[in-house]
């Protein structure tokens, strides 16, 4: 059961970030490009894929998912130099190139060398991050 | 111009749906980050079916649809700069995990519920983003 929820939610995350433009990183740079020829395409993507998820998250109440378990529990107010430390990395990285994780995945097969030389970069990354995290947590707040 | 904005929310919806399904279904956020992210650091080993599946259909999808219709090979129209292209990855697989989230963790599934999180990490990768573009494009002119 798990399984076919993340297969068909797999095919409708891969099949949106495809048809929606978002696979092309000129769409993606032309939105964060302010002082250029500014494209707006990405404003209405994030816009149409919160739509239903506002939905999602009404329809989480008093219930449990369908596949058992629990859902998450509700986001934590604090926030932290890593979610903002985090996110300005990300934030360059994503400028750089125009391409962030979900579209480096729906883009495997036409992507071509280049997208998975950023794959592999952006796995290494992630194999890096838990290790950097804690020497930043020991910069900003030495023990 | 126009069709692309149309493309955009109809496309937003998918994803936005995608995340509905696995919110529902499974009782988790659908963020590219942090499915990659637990298979890469080993977090997530419990839940590595789903998540490969998940990530599977993500890659396969636009593939179908691209063998469906009759348009020439879809491209991401990625820089040919390797050291951008691996830069760019290393910054948002490092960012994404120390921040705990990206484009659609943050971005779709945190805005969605108001997550403070979620709107704070959007605001600052957006702004990084946006600065980046303005720095190594108009700037610089590596981009």
């Amino acid at each position: 059961m798990r399984i076919l929820f993340a297969l068909i939610a797999g095919a409708l995350f891969g099949a949106g970030l495809f048809l929606s433009g978002m696979t092309d990183t000129r769409k993606v740079q032309g939105w964060l490009d302010v002082f250029g020829n500014w494209d707006p395409t990405l404003a209405f993507v994030m816009g149409g894929a919160i739509l239903p998820m506002v939905l999602a998250w009404q329809l989480t109440r008093g219930r449990q998912p369908l596949a058992g378990g629990q859902f998450p529990t509700p986001p934590e107010p604090r926030l932290g130099h890593r979610l903002v430390v985090g996110s300005v990395l990300f934030g360059m990285g994503w400028g750089l190139s125009g391409l962030c994780p979900g579209p480096s995945i729906a883009s495997i097969g036409f992507g071509g060398i280049g997208g998975l030389v950023f794959l592999a970069s952006m796995l290494i990354g992630m194999f890096a991050a838990p290790k950097l995290a804690e020497t930043l947590d020991r910069t900003v707040q030495p023990a | 111009m126009q069709t692309d904005w149309i493309m955009g929310l109809i496309g937003g919806v998918l994803i936005g749906l995608g995340g509905l399904v696995y919110l529902l279904g499974n009782g988790r956020i659908m963020g590219a980050s942090g499915i990659i992210g637990g298979l890469v650091d080993g977090t997530g080993r419990s839940t590595a079916a789903e998540r490969l599946t998940f990530l599977a259909a993500v890659a396969l999808t636009p593939m179908v649809l691209i063998a469906l219709s009759d348009t020439k090979a879809a491209a991401t129209y990625l820089t040919s700069n390797w050291l951008v292209i691996i830069a760019s990855g290393l910054l948002v697989g490092i960012g994404t995990r120390i921040g705990n989230g990206c484009t659609s963790g943050h971005g779709v599934c945190g805005i969605s519920r108001l997550s403070l999180r979620g709107i704070v990490a959007t605001v600052f990768y957006i702004l990084a983003g946006g600065l980046t573009v303005a720095l190594f494009r108009h700037a610089l002119g590596v981009i």
